[in-house]
């Protein structure tokens, strides 16, 4: 597979992810004058949204919808260079340090942004149920930004590269017990 | 004759049990050694038409609630006076009952009633409280009653009643993959909760103004957490910070001025203050670790906030005009999220002790360190007004849930939610 070729995908799946995330993005008009705009794709034409009800639009913006209509559209797309490479990694209790199992798939994803400098990552931190929440959330960006220092330092531009934290808000495995734990403290790799 | 107006009595309060929605139910786990006994008689009503609520039974559930009083069961009393006049004292001496509380609902034109009541006390047959009145409406029964608990407690207790405040809470409904997460706020017994924000993306840190008029909280939108305040009774709303990174733990200075929060956006987490008229963004701490979950002092004049600066989590203090800091916890593996009591002498923090997260109190002037929950993976503990009692959010049965605990450590009681998870509780201020 060619690097043209991946180029081409990551162009194509990134634009797409943008439009989608314009058509379902929610904006309200109170926004005060303090807060920086984050992404121009947030100020966006979105119906007002002063009712608290339709908050919850920002979900529908995810990937794996937009990959689904980025196949029936673009049919030349046929391989996703990034295709089985992990994107969600694992971190140790309270730790922010970059497992050694998680280096080969992330210089992939490293390879990718660097051949693709238009390619936009999020890198989004969550930490488990114990402890409080709001020092959840910054460990969860402790960790977010552990992986994005390892990606720099591949070569990948800053300005590719968002960190955000979940903290412990977004478990996907539930129980109490070390193995949910486990799969909660993690980092996921999200592209734009 | 007795027999009769018992029964009706009995049927009535039955009705209101099952009619009155609380999402919130009181399960009272432990209670202080020493209960003061006092009987709250159902009170007279003159009416013929069903009452919205059985104030007698509120004021009870109050009283009870509070871990400090044991009500004498209506079952056991020998009369129902509801005048001083009918209060014959050697009933209430029989069932050792040290005070009484009487009370009458008269219905009134255009849907009002008056609602008196006096407290007595039975070994001096004195009247602690003489008779006294309120005027409400139908729907505002239930202030009256807790207006009633505030005065008793006050009158027995010397302490301030909290009964008339609310509680902010966070629940997570439905699949718990993708839940629905509701900001609400609802009296502090947990009757009468209302959906303040809902979203399909997480809300956290819900605070209060001094003045209990506004909130603040942090809720994500587009996968990004913002901070908003929101004035309660019109539902105005602002987004007031929503950096790059973190946007988070938004505290309200006690003037009502500022907010605390933690952001992100110069790398890593510090605590910043905010000037909520000029919109003026000060800088409050520099250090590399995290510094997180600022919480004013009553005063206003220091900030108390969490910081593994040491390398491990523990609570340190923030003089707000020398921005001088020094740690202020040691006892424990790690402290955080600290809440200080309004006269300033406790301090309450989530300690972990192997490996178990509970409630802690600190005395800032001994420094003795007392724990003060034995519940599960406790946190975000929350000071009611009269500083008697701390709610915080825990795991009961898989399940998120609100606690409350005496500062003494000695009354403790459950509010789980009838669905979904319950979680960051915050005690409202009185309001004014």
């Amino acid at each position: 597979m060619s690097v043209n070729k991946l180029g081409k995908l990551a162009v194509i799946g990134f634009s797409t992810a943008i439009i989608a995330g314009c058509s379902t993005t929610a904006t309200e008009t109170d926004t005060s004058t303090v807060a920086e705009a984050t992404d121009s794709s947030v100020q966006s034409e979105g119906a007002d949204a002063s009712t608290d009800q339709s908050f919850g639009a920002g979900q529908e913006g995810s990937l794996t919808s937009v990959i689904v209509e980025d196949e029936a559209v673009a049919e030349e797309v046929i391989v996703d260079p990034l295709a089985g490479v992990e994107t969600v990694f694992y971190f140790d209790f309270d730790k922010s340090i970059v497992r050694p199992e998680s280096r080969e798939a992330l210089a992939k994803h490293a390879q990718f942004l660097v051949n693709n400098p238009d390619a936009r990552v999020v890198l989004e931190g969550h930490a488990d149920e114990r402890g409080t929440r709001e020092y959840n959330m910054a460990l969860g960006e402790r960790r977010a930004k552990a992986i994005s220092r390892y990606l720099t330092i591949q070569g990948v531009a800053a300005s590719q590269i968002e960190t955000v934290s979940f903290g412990e808000e977004v478990p996907v495995a539930f129980g109490s017990n070390s193995d949910a734990w486990q799969l909660n403290r993690r980092v996921e790799v999200r592209y734009e | 004759m007795m027999f009769k107006k018992w029964f009706g009595v009995l049927i009535a309060s039955m009705l209101l049990v099952s009619t009155a929605k609380a999402q919130l139910v009181i399960e009272i786990t432990s209670g202080a050694d020493q209960l003061l006994p006092i009987a709250i008689v159902p009170f007279g009503y003159n009416g013929v038409d069903a009452l919205p609520e059985d104030v007698a039974q509120i004021v009870e559930n109050d009283l009870s609630r509070s871990g400090l009083f044991k009500p004498v069961p209506r079952a056991n009393m020998l009369s129902m006076p509801s005048t001083e006049a009918d209060v014959f004292y050697r009933d209430w001496r029989l069932l050792k009952s040290d005070y009484v509380v009487v009370g009458s609902v008269r219905k009134l034109e255009n849907n009002q009633y008056r609602i008196g009541f006096e407290l007595l006390n039975v070994l001096t047959e004195k009247a602690v409280q003489k008779h006294s009145s309120i005027d409400v409406s139908a729907s505002n029964f239930r202030d009256a009653a807790h207006y009633i608990s505030d005065k008793v407690y006050e009158l027995l207790t010397g302490t301030k009643g909290a009964f008339s405040t609310r509680v902010l809470y966070v629940t997570a409904e439905g699949d718990r993959k993708a839940p629905l997460f509701k900001l609400q706020v609802a009296d502090a017994d947990g009757f009468r909760p209302q959906v303040i924000v809902e979203s399909r993306e997480p809300i956290l840190s819900p605070s209060w103004s001094m003045d209990g008029r506004n909130i603040a909280y942090v809720m994500f939108r587009n996968r990004r957490p913002n901070i908003f305040i929101q004035e309660l009774a019109t539902g105005k709303r602002q987004q007031i910070a929503q950096f790059r990174g973190l946007n988070g733990a938004p505290a309200w200075s006690p003037d009502g001025k500022k907010l605390a929060l933690v952001l992100s956006k110069d790398n890593n987490p510090e605590i910043y203050t905010l000037d909520i008229a000029t919109q003026k963004l000060e800088r409050m701490t520099n250090h590399y670790a995290i510094d997180t979950e600022p919480s004013w002092e009553p005063d206003g004049k220091g900030i108390v906030f969490t910081s593994d600066r040491g390398g491990n989590p523990q609570i340190y203090r923030l003089d707000v005009n020398t921005k001088r800091v020094e740690r202020v916890t040691f006892e424990g593996e790690l402290n955080t999220r600290a809440r200080m009591t309004p006269d300033g002498r406790y301090l309450v923090t989530v300690q972990k002790n192997d490996g178990n997260y509970h409630v802690a109190l600190q005395d800032m002037k001994t420094g003795r360190v007392q724990t003060l929950t034995e519940t599960y993976l406790d946190e975000s503990p929350s000071i009611a007004p009269n500083g008697s009692m701390v709610i915080y959010a825990t795991t009961y049965k898989g399940k998120g849930i609100l606690a409350v605990v005496s500062v003494d450590g000695l009354v403790k009681y459950r509010l789980p939610s009838a669905e979904g998870d319950v979680r960051e509780p915050s005690w409202s201020p009185y309001f004014k």
